[in-house]
C-alpha cells in the first residue's frame, strides 16, 4: 500500500521495540535507550510509518515527554515524532489516499484502538478506506471507543479484569453479526482474537490494512491455521 | 477509613463474581456516559470552558497560599471561623470539639468526602454522637455500613432491591407489608425517615464542591435538597474540605459549575447549588449561629510544585470513573479506599502512600477515555505512570516482574539479537501450533491463556519475510 501510494519502504534492521513495555513499567532509563536506539534507527527517513497506533502514539506523543528534562535529546525527539504515524492515517492524511480498488465480501466490524483513536485521532481514516472496498458492509459496535482489555501488561497482571473487558468486546463484536473484526492495533487484535477463538466464535480477526491491500488470500486470519 | 487497596486483585474478583453488582454497573456504564455526551453536545463552548477551567485551577494551585489566606480572611470577616488541619487526627479532633461545645447529640450530614477520608462516622459515634447521613445514596451505604463506591453515587453497587431490604432491616417500627418495589416509594421512606432528623440536629455537616476566596463562601451542589436542609437548620454548620476546593472568584466558581453537572450526571446543573457565606445576619430568616470550615490538607499541600499537582485540579465530577472501563468491570469497592476510578488510582497513593496503594495505578490499560472526558483535563494516564515509576525506582514491583523487564529491555537493546530470538520464537511457536493455530496454554503465560487463546506466530518473522521480498527483487 505504501509503494503504490508513491512511496519508497525501507526496514532497518536495526530497530526492535518502541520500548512502551518499560515506559508503561516505570523504568525510565531503559526506555531512554531504548528510545535512542530508534531515533538512531529511523532519523534519517522523511516519514516513519507504524501498523499499530499505541507504538505510533509512543514514539509522537510520549517520546518528547520522555525527554523533557534532557534538553540534548529533546528536540530530536520533538522533531522525530513529528513524523511518526499511523499506518491507515498515513495513507489518508499525507498520502491523500481516499479510496483503495480492493473487493472483500464480507460484514465486518472495526475496533478503535484506544491509543491510535485518543493519542493519534485515527478515526475516520480507517472508514473512508474501508467503505471504498467493493463487497464490505461495516456494521458498527455502539462500543467501538471502548478498550478491549490488552494494556500491555495489563491483561498478564490483571487477567481477571482484562477477561471481563475482552469478553464484553468479544460478544458485542458478535452482537453485530459480523464475520470479521479489523484494527489498526495488533495487541489489541491478538487479544480480541485469542477471546473470539477461547469461546469458538466463528469470527475472523484481521488487522485492517489487510483487507485494504487486498492480501487476505495470502494470510490466514490471526489465530487460525494455515 | 481502613485501606484494602492491597487486595486490589481479591477485591476485584469479589466484585467481578457479584452479579448484583455487575447489574448495577451495566446500567451506569450506559447512563452517565450517554447523558454526559449529549450535554456536552448541547453546549459548544464545553470544549473552550474546559481549558478555561484548568488555568483556573493553576492559577490558584500557583497562588494557593495567598488565596488561601484571603479565604480565611474573608469568612472570618462575615462571621465563621476557619480550623486548619493537616492530618484526619485533627480533623476529627476539631470537628468534635466543636460538636461538644453546642453538646450535640445528633448531627446530619450531606455528602462529604472529607469526612469519608478521615473516618468521621465512626468517630462521632465512638464519642457519643449520632452522624445521620441524608443524601439517601450516603443514607443507603450508612445503613449497610459500607462505604461509598462512587463519587456522586455512593451506593451505585446497588439495585433497588437491595436498598428495600436494608430498609426494611433497619426501619423496623414501620409496617412489615409496606410495598418497597419502587424507586419512589423507596425516596419516600427515606425522606419521611430522615425529616425528623433534620429537625433534631444540633449540628450539620456538609461539604463543599468550591470554596470562594473573593467572599469566603462554601458552595455545596446536590439534586435532594438535603444539603441545604443540613446546613440551614441546625445551630452550627461545620463544612468538611480540603484546600484545593479553592477558586479565587465567584466568576471562577460559575465557569466551573458549568462544567461539574455537565460532566456529572449530564445535567446542565444540579437541582440545587447553595452559596453559604458566614453563619446568619441579624435580619437573615435562617441559618446557623455558627460557621466552621475545617480544611483538610492530609499530604495535599505536599503535591504542589510536584509531578502530581495536576490531580488537585479535580472538582470531583465523577466522569472518569463513569468511562473507566476496568471501573466498570469491577466497582468502586475493589479500589479499597474512599476515592476509586482513574482519579482515585492517582489521588489513593498521594494520601495513604504507594505501598499501600500500589495496584491501583497499575491497574489501568491506559486506555486514557478518562482524561479526554477530564473537565479540568487532568492528565491521569500520565500521573498513574508516574506512580509506576515510584514504584520501579522504589523497588516495590514484585521481583518476577522487575527480573523480566530486565532481561526483555536487555535483549531489546541488543538489536541483532532480538531478531534472532524473534525470528526463532516465531518458528518455533509456529512448528509447534502449526495444527491448531493457537494455543490453549503456554508455559510462562498462564496470565493470558487462562481466560483466551494466544494465536500462533506465523512461522516467520516480519523482517526474515521482507528480506526474503527484498532478494527476490518483488516489490519495486
Amino acid at each position: 500500500m505504501l509503494e503504490q501510494a508513491g512511496c519508497t519502504v525501507e526496514v532497518p534492521r536495526t530497530q526492535t521495540c518502541c520500548g512502551q513495555p518499560a515506559y508503561n513499567s516505570g523504568d525510565r532509563a531503559d526506555t531512554k535507550a531504548i528510545a535512542k536506539q530508534v531515533l538512531d534507527a529511523f532519523e534519517g527517513y522523511d516519514h516513519v510509518v507504524v501498523p499499530s497506533g499505541s507504538c505510533a502514539g509512543m514514539i509522537r506523543v510520549h517520546y518528547p515527554e520522555l525527554f523533557a528534562d534532557d534538553p540534548a535529546v529533546l528536540p530530536r525527539a520533538e522533531r522525530f515524532g513529528a513524523r511518526v504515524w499511523e499506518l491507515v492515517s498515513f495513507l489518508v492524511d499525507i498520502c491523500g489516499m481516499h479510496a483503495v480498488t480492493t473487493r472483500w465480501d464480507h460484514r465486518v466490524t472495526y475496533h478503535d484502538a484506544c491509543s491510535g483513536l485518543r493519542e493519534l485521532g485515527v478515526k475516520d481514516q480507517p472508514r473512508l478506506l474501508l467503505a471504498s472496498v467493493g463487497g464490505l458492509t461495516l456494521k458498527e459496535m455502539s462500543g467501538a471507543e471502548i478498550c478491549c482489555g490488552f494494556g500491555g501488561t495489563f491483561c498478564v497482571k490483571y487477567p481477571d479484569i482484562s477477561d471481563k473487558m475482552v469478553s464484553d468486546k468479544a460478544a458485542e463484536i458478535v452482537g453485530t453479526g459480523a464475520e470479521a473484526v479489523l484494527a489498526g492495533d495488533l495487541g489489541c487484535l491478538l487479544n480480541i482474537a485469542g477471546k473470539l477463538q477461547r469461546h469458538g466464535r466463528p469470527v475472523e480477526a484481521r488487522h485492517v490494512a489487510e483487507v485494504l491491500a487486498g492480501t487476505t488470500e495470502d494470510a490466514s486470519p490471526i489465530g487460525v491455521p494455515r | 477509613m481502613l485501606a484494602t487497596s492491597r487486595t486490589f486483585e481479591a477485591n476485584a474478583r469479589t466484585g467481578l463474581a457479584n452479579p448484583i453488582l455487575q447489574q448495577a454497573l451495566s446500567l451506569m456504564q450506559s447512563g452517565f456516559p450517554q447523558r454526559r455526551r449529549l450535554a456536552v453536545e448541547r453546549l459548544p463552548e464545553f470544549e473552550a470552558l474546559r481549558e478555561i477551567a484548568e488555568s483556573i485551577k493553576d492559577h490558584t494551585l500557583e497562588h494557593l497560599d495567598f488565596y488561601l489566606e484571603l479565604f480565611e480572611e474573608n469568612v472570618i470577616a462575615s462571621g465563621g471561623q476557619v480550623h486548619w488541619a493537616r492530618t484526619p487526627d485533627e480533623t476529627r479532633a476539631v470537628v468534635l470539639q466543636v460538636c461538644r461545645s453546642v453538646g450535640a447529640k445528633i448531627v446530619t450530614k450531606g455528602k462529604s468526602m472529607i469526612a469519608e477520608e478521615v473516618g468521621l462516622n465512626d468517630y462521632l459515634e465512638q464519642n457519643g454522637i449520632t452522624p445521620v447521613e441524608t443524601d439517601l445514596g450516603e443514607y443507603i451505604i450508612q445503613l449497610r455500613h459500607e462505604p461509598p463506591s462512587h463519587l456522586i453515587a455512593p451506593a451505585i453497587h446497588l439495585m433497588k432491591e437491595q436498598v428495600a431490604d436494608t430498609f426494611r432491616a433497619e426501619h423496623r417500627s414501620l409496617d412489615p407489608a409496606r410495598s418497597l418495589a419502587e424507586a419512589r416509594q423507596l425516596c419516600d421512606e427515606a425522606r419521611a425517615v430522615l425529616r425528623p432528623q433534620f429537625l433534631a440536629a444540633d449540628v450539620g455537616i456538609t461539604g463543599a464542591n468550591f470554596l470562594v476566596a473573593e467572599t469566603g463562601s462554601s458552595i455545596i451542589v446536590t439534586n435532594e435538597g438535603n444539603g441545604d436542609l443540613t446546613q440551614t437548620l441546625p445551630r452550627v454548620h461545620i463544612v468538611m474540605t480540603s484546600l484545593e476546593k479553592l477558586v479565587p472568584t465567584l466568576e471562577d466558581a460559575a465557569t466551573l459549575l458549568r462544567l461539574l453537572a455537565r460532566s456529572a450526571t449530564g445535567q446542565e446543573f444540579s437541582a440545587y447549588t447553595t452559596i453559604s457565606t458566614g453563619p446568619r445576619r441579624a435580619g437573615d430568616l435562617d441559618g446557623p449561629e455558627q460557621y466552621h470550615v475545617v480544611l483538610l490538607d492530609n499530604g495535599r499541600s505536599a503535591l504542589l510544585g510536584g509531578e502530581f499537582q495536576d490531580m488537585l485540579r479535580c472538582i470531583r465530577c465523577s466522569a472518569c470513573m463513569n468511562h473507566c472501563p476496568v471501573y466498570a468491570a469491577v466497582g468502586g469497592h475493589a479500589y479499597g479506599w474512599v476515592y476509586s476510578g482513574p482519579m482515585g488510582a492517582v489521588l489513593t497513593p498521594s494520601l495513604i502512600g504507594i505501598s499501600k496503594a500500589g495496584h491501583l495505578p497499575n491497574a489501568s490499560t491506559f486506555c486514557g477515555r478518562c482524561e479526554s472526558v477530564c473537565p479540568v483535563k487532568i492528565p491521569l494516564p500520565k500521573m498513574m505512570r508516574h506512580w509506576r515509576e515510584r514504584e520501579f525506582t522504589e523497588k516495590l514491583n514484585p521481583p518476577v516482574y522487575r527480573a523480566g523487564l530486565f532481561l526483555w529491555a536487555w535483549v531489546a537493546k541488543r538489536p541483532a539479537l532480538y531478531h534472532a530470538l524473534v525470528e526463532l520464537a516465531s518458528r518455533v511457536l509456529g512448528w509447534i501450533g502449526r495444527g491448531r493455530g493457537r494455543f490453549r496454554t503456554l508455559p510462562l503465560a498462564n496470565g493470558w491463556t487462562a481466560v483466551r487463546d494466544m494465536p500462533t506466530p506465523e512461522g516467520r518473522s516480519f523482517h526474515s519475510l521482507w528480506a526474503e521480498r527484498r532478494k527476490d527483487g518483488a516489490g519495486r
